[in-house]
């Protein structure tokens, strides 16, 4: 029989986090710390609108870029938050989930040969899509001097000729890194300069703890052109299997991505985009207080790394906090491996989000504050045993 | 900050205050000191514990009791009001807008206690017009927390 693959999809490595993933699962009686999704349930007042859809009979397709009344919020919300104005007619899609707007963002802007920039660490399917979308991914490993935060120097350092598409990903799954107003300056020069497009994933946007709100890099002069946001509801009203995102955008970019999301999957579903429209309205009073939570939970974490005199930056978005373990000369992997067999709790070796991730860990703290007691309490003791042993 | 410390409060009056302090990102001293303040002003009333009775062999009936009664001249509804509630087994009393005065909640043994505080004590007041008794038949949520709830993390253990 011949072959029935694609060789370059069976070429794409598979995610890091799988081989933790079939590990901890395995183990019934681990604690992971490991899970990218808020702890929250959907607010109630959301969840009921997506069922006061289903009652009322809404279970057809929306149009391609999704309801109107949806588009219209969330261009509303961004004129809220950023002060910059899409159209929600020729500029705004609505999604299946951040992933699929990156997907179609990428497929509907590079051609073969095309270099698109990935800062790391960072989420894992950049690589992969620029891949399959024909490009060719440049790695731009972030320093944890730089609290992860991507510089002007860096970005001019990795472009080329080639270069089409930077991917700014702030704040930041797994550092908890953000962007200020001033970083983003520096490097909207540089991106004007060469020529380059922006793909700004958003998705933590809601989740910042500095004194600031979160900036997209869409509201700085001469950016909003050359910048595809990629945003959507599940970090920020805690919609994950919901998966609902929209994109916004240049009118010419956001219709050909409007076009191959009609071939591939219709339009985002329905009931998802029912509740998303309650969720984008009322929600902001959730929101707060979800992001009062983490920043809480946040807080007390960076106290008891203090504590046990574990460095990490502090992080000031998402829902992570990256501690780095080099002190105890192991690979992040074999630090993850020996703490899930020793105490019981699992986290990310900061490897599964690119090469430059080794020497830390990903801990998340989408989890209720007794329950991370518990996990931080063990890796105190865990902690303590490899030093004592040194 | 008050309005940070007493959300954290009202959901564990246990909490440890040098952990609250921290996770507010305060000094531990003024956080104690403003809850010092907070009882000193009367905003902070009491500690008290949500516990599920039915869960308990302990015997209790619980009821709401709608009231109507006449207001006094000069003193509206405040001094039947304390006539209420200065019943032990009156577990608080609101002033409500609409059908009724005052509603009432109480707490006894059994039936036939909580109708003989109505019929003796509550209906033979002067100002009091009449009463309505509901009984409360099962709490599914006290105090903003779901009594039977019971929590499973559904999420996959790892996601990226």
């Amino acid at each position: 029989m011949r072959n029935p693959l694609s060789d370059k999809i069976v070429e794409i490595k598979p995610s890091g986090i799988r081989k933790f993933f079939d590990i901890v699962s395995e183990m019934k009686d681990a604690i992971s710390l490991g899970v990218g999704e808020p702890d929250f349930d959907t607010p109630w007042h959301i969840r009921d609108e997506g069922i006061y859809s289903l009652e009322k009979g809404k279970t057809f397709y929306t149009s391609n870029a999704g309801l109107k009344e949806l588009r219209q919020e969330i261009c509303n919300y961004y004129y809220r938050k950023q002060g910059v104005s899409y159209n929600p007619i020729t500029e705004t899609l609505v999604t299946v989930g951040g992933s699929e707007g990156i997907d179609m963002c990428l497929r509907s802007m590079l051609n073969p040969g095309e270099e698109v920039i990935i800062p790391t660490p960072c989420y894992v399917s950049y690589e992969p899509c620029t891949v399959m979308a024909g490009g060719v991914p440049v790695i731009l490993p972030l320093k944890n001097e730089n609290q992860f935060r991507l510089t002007a120097e860096e970005l001019e350092s990795a472009i080329t000729d080639k270069t089409k598409i930077l991917i700014l990903a702030f704040p930041n799954n797994p550092t908890g890194a953000i962007m200020d107003k001033e970083d983003l300056e520096a490097i909207a020069e540089v991106i004007i300069k060469h020529d380059i497009f922006v793909l700004s994933d958003e998705i933590y946007s809601e989740l910042t703890y500095s004194e600031k709100p979160h900036v997209s890099i869409c509201s700085l002069p001469g950016m909003r052109e050359r910048t595809i946001v990629i945003n959507g509801f599940s970090k920020a009203y805690a919609m994950t299997g919901w998966r609902l995102g929209y994109a916004l955008g240049p009118a010419e970019i956001i219709k050909q991505m409007t076009k191959l999301h009609q071939f591939a999957i219709m339009c985002a579903p329905t009931t998802s985009q029912y509740a998303a429209v309650e969720a984008i309205k009322n929600g902001d009073e959730d929101v707060a207080e979800m992001r009062e939570a983490y920043n809480q939970r946040r807080r007390y974490l960076m106290h008891e790394f203090e504590e046990m005199g574990l460095p990490c930056f502090e992080p000031f978005g998402a829902f992570y906090v990256f501690p780095c373990i080099k002190e105890f000369g192991m690979t992040s992997e074999e630090f993850a491996l020996k703490f899930l067999e020793d105490e019981k709790v699992a986290v990310v070796p900061g490897t599964a989000f690119g090469d430059c991730g080794e020497g830390f860990l990903r801990i998340s703290y989408a989890y209720s504050i007794d329950d991370l007691k518990v996990a931080i309490g063990r890796l105190k003791n865990f902690v303590e045993k490899l030093r004592e042993a040194k | 900050m008050r309005e940070k410390i007493l959300k954290a409060i009202e959901k564990n009056s246990r909490i440890d205050l040098k952990e609250l302090a921290i996770m507010l990102g305060e000094d531990e001293i003024k956080v104690v000191n403003e809850i010092a303040a907070m009882e000193a002003e009367g905003i902070i009333c009491g500690y008290h514990t949500l516990i599920d009775w039915d869960k308990t062999d302990i015997e209790k009936v619980s009821a709401l009791i709608e009231v109507r009664v006449t207001p006094q001249r000069g003193q509206g509804f405040d001094s039947i009001a304390e006539r209420i509630y200065k019943y032990p087994e009156v577990n608080s009393v609101y002033l409500i807008s609409g059908g009724y005065d005052l509603l009432v909640s109480l707490e006894g043994k059994t039936l036939k206690e909580v109708s003989k505080f109505v019929s003796d004590k509550l209906s033979t007041l002067d100002t009091v017009l009449s009463t309505a008794t509901h009984f409360i038949l099962k709490k599914y949520k006290d105090h903003g927390s779901i009594l039977d709830k019971k929590i499973v993390d559904e999420r996959l253990k790892m996601t990226p």
